[in-house]
């Protein structure tokens, strides 16, 4: 792309209008909107990778410690292979707890990214561009996590290959009539998936990065670009697969938190088997999903001088999915338990008074202040929406409330079977605690890592969005305007 | 060439044509008469014997890490004075239409339909837990830490049984290894089995006979005269599992209900 000004004048050069009034408006427009206030396309990539290079105090201060932290939940999970499943709290009411609830949850944020890099892009929410890889990042560190987090609460966990379909000599299959080989599947799918689809956005950055870098850098870039060239053939080539996983992966997401959902729905436990839980368990992921992007957007805002890319219109924009969401996930927690509570059926009132009465009340109304309360209370007005600090507040608020959510169903419903002999109530311990805490270490860490090996803004959706965008002028004032591309 | 040396030599179409001894099958079912069970865990001890069944510490029990392969629910019914106790011998029921058996993803716990029973492959188990989850009677028994029998209770295993090793679940089997000795016995023999002849650890244990065990379809079982009573009824019923442990309920003659 040429950079110096041509005399068709491209848009980071276009002047202002002379009258003052509308110069002005043009001149607020432009403050408001990334995709209006065009900079040249080398400015832009110098903006994503300068920060990327300068390695901090700070960067080196989390690195040490998420990776300190990354470490223990290696060496607790070696201990706990080691000693046997019985360190942790879980017990034979109880088999399934901490692990799993991890699993949900992490399954959950990473369905944000997917949402708003293929789902958005579909429908052409400009908007997105420069969130999308971050959130897409997530969404790959979110999946690995949940990918190892069934592997840590098997008893036997180096037999893990025998869940897995491979030739041997006994001619032994797993079951596909197990959701868990349902779950593995789909979740392998979304990953590879998921890290294609990441990849292939990528490639035009790495490419920009590989001009403008040296050193390892540009050995590493070098080979991560696949020989991107940026010819029109390539482009278009690229927009043609991107557009095809863009479609492909939509259902791909919905089906994996809908399995999840399955390992639950398909059992006998009560509370679990519930028809509703597919729907439910999407809308909860994408929940708490879209609520990690916000806290994500923000930290990467933060450590890497990202203010131009990321500004108010884009957390007012998240702030606003956020709350419709909120709405969609109550929606469905109130189907799932206005049916107990009206028909009455003896275990299910059991639950429904251990939450509303019980031991685990605190939790529950914990869980409907941080899901609901807040959210209701505040989203709605702009102003939270567009102050970083307020919405990345409530976005914690919600990681609580749908981690509890997630908690309630699986650690505490768990201990209700039908016979009131076995009832019980797990108490964490710390092997659970110390993985716990690793794992999400590990997520923070890995998007820390990779925000500084990679553009994690897509430099060339920018600057595409940017080329697209124009304003345009009815009588006295001035609007953005975007010529429709196709 | 000796008839030995041929069916080395070439094994494939001779072992085809050997004759296959057909196992006859059988309808083994339990039979636990309430009123009878004095809630006194005799069972309880005969099944770790049995079984090699691994004997955790207090600590591990209290933490719910004991392992019993058939235990006393115990359960309080009435007030003050009035207050008794009931008691529930609860193990695997072998359902008929298993939960444990579909979310299995590694095809450790499969169904007999010969014998009518519900199989746990323990080396094949690797520790997923969904079946213990999915079991409405919790009648599975995982191991949470690797077994470990001390002083001369290493003396006392029986060989018949597999020690499992930690990470696998485990659960009653009926006693397969006394069926399948019987079975055999009747085989050599060349007779069918007879009724009474095939008890599990924990029936032969009951003081009060409260356990009966035998093939439902012989119709001149115990197990099978006895069934059909009014007091017959299966435990969680409603949930379609089709246990094969069928329970007769109490009625004391101190009018208690069971």
């Amino acid at each position: 792309m040429a950079e110096q000004a041509s005399p068709e004048s491209p848009v980071w050069n276009r002047p202002l209008p002379d009258d003052p009034e509308l110069a002005a408006q043009v001149r607020e427009i432009r403050e408001k909107h990334l995709l209006q206030d065009a900079r040249p396309p080398g400015e832009v990539a110098e903006k994503v990778l300068g920060p990327m290079a300068r390695l901090g105090r700070v960067f080196w201060l989390a690195f040490v410690v998420l990776g300190g932290l990354t470490a223990t939940w290696l060496v607790t999970w070696a201990y706990q292979a080691y000693q046997g499943m019985g360190v942790t709290g879980l017990n034979r009411t109880i088999m399934w707890a901490p692990y799993i609830v991890n699993f949900v949850y992490f399954i959950g944020i990473g369905h944000a990214g997917t949402f708003i890099s293929a789902a958005l892009r579909v429908l052409k929410f400009d908007w997105r561009a420069p969130i999308s890889r971050a959130a897409e990042s997530l969404t790959v560190f979110a999946l690995l996590v949940a990918f190892t987090m069934p592997l840590i609460h098997m008893g036997r966990v180096w037999k893990f290959y025998w869940m897995l379909p491979f030739p041997n000599q006994r001619q032994l299959w797993p079951n596909p009539r197990s959701p868990i080989f349902w779950d593995m599947t789909a979740i392998f799918t979304y990953l590879t998936c998921s890290m294609l689809f990441m990849y292939l956005g990528i490639l035009p950055d790495i490419a920009t990065a590989r001009e403008k870098s040296s050193g390892w850098r540009k050995r590493l870039y070098t080979v991560l670009a696949l020989g991107w060239r940026g010819t029109d053939r390539e482009w278009k080539h690229l927009d043609t697969t991107l557009n095809i996983f863009s479609y492909g992966i939509i259902p791909v997401m919905f089906s994996v938190h809908t399995v999840v959902s399955w390992d639950f729905a398909m059992t006998l436990q009560p509370g679990w088997n519930s028809t509703i839980f597919g729907p439910y368990f999407v809308v909860g992921a994408l929940y708490s999903g879209v609520g990690a992007v916000i806290i994500i957007m923000a930290i990467l805002r933060k450590a890497l001088h990202l203010e131009y890319f990321l500004r108010d219109e884009h957390f007012n924009a998240m702030g606003k999915f956020l709350l419709i969401l909120s709405f969609t996930w109550v929606y469905f927690y109130f189907n799932d338990y206005l049916l107990p509570w009206y028909h009455k059926e003896p275990i299910l009132t059991v639950i429904f008074r251990l939450f509303t009465s019980g031991w685990a009340a605190p939790l529950w109304f914990t869980m409907l202040i941080a899901n609901i309360l807040v959210p209701w209370a505040t989203l709605w007005s702009r102003k939270v929406r567009s102050s970083i600090p307020a919405l990345v507040g409530v976005a914690l608020l919600v990681q609580v409330g749908m981690y509890i959510e997630r908690y309630l169903i699986v650690a505490v419903m768990l201990g209700y079977p039908e016979l009131p002999f076995n009832w019980s109530v797990y108490i964490p311990r710390l092997p659970e605690i110390l993985i716990t805490l690793g794992v999400f270490a590990f997520v923070v860490l890995g998007i820390t890592v990779l925000s500084r090996l990679v553009p994690i803004i897509p430099i060339w959706e920018v600057v595409e969005g940017q080329l697209l965008q124009g304003t345009r002028r009815i009588g006295r004032a001035i609007f953005p305007a975007k010529p429709e591309a196709d | 060439m000796s008839e030995l040396e041929t069916r080395l030599l070439d094994r494939g179409p001779s072992a085809a044509a050997a004759p296959k001894t057909e196992l006859p099958s059988h309808k083994w079912t339990m039979l636990i008469d309430l009123d009878k069970c004095t809630g006194c865990n005799a069972c309880v001890v005969a099944c770790h014997v049995e079984n090699n069944v691994p004997i955790r510490s207090e600590r591990e029990v209290i933490r719910g890490h004991g392992q019993h392969w058939i235990r006393i629910e115990r359960y309080w019914e009435g007030e003050g004075d009035a207050q008794r106790a009931t008691f529930l011998p609860m193990l695997c029921q072998q359902c008929s239409n298993a939960p444990c058996e579909p979310v299995c993803p590694v095809y450790a716990s499969v169904h007999s339909e010969r014998e009518n029973l519900n199989l746990q492959v323990y080396n094949r188990c690797v520790g997923t837990r969904f079946c213990g989850n999915n079991c409405p009677y919790r009648a599975r028994q995982f191991n949470w830490f690797a077994p470990q029998f001390e002083g001369p209770i290493t003396e006392m295993l029986n060989p018949d049984v597999t020690v499992r090793s930690g990470g696998v679940m485990e659960k009653c089997t009926f006693c397969v290894q006394r069926i399948r000795r019987v079975e055999e016995d009747a085989l050599v023999e060349g007779r069918p089995l007879r009724d009474g002849e095939m008890v599990p650890a924990c029936a032969q244990t009951c003081p009060t006979s409260a356990i009966v065990f035998g093939d439902r379809s012989d119709p001149q079982s115990q197990v099978a005269q006895r069934l059909g009573g009014q007091r017959e009824f299966q435990v969680l019923e409603h949930l379609g599992t089709a246990p094969n442990v069928y329970y007769l309920k109490a009625g004391g003659s101190d009018g208690g209900a069971g």
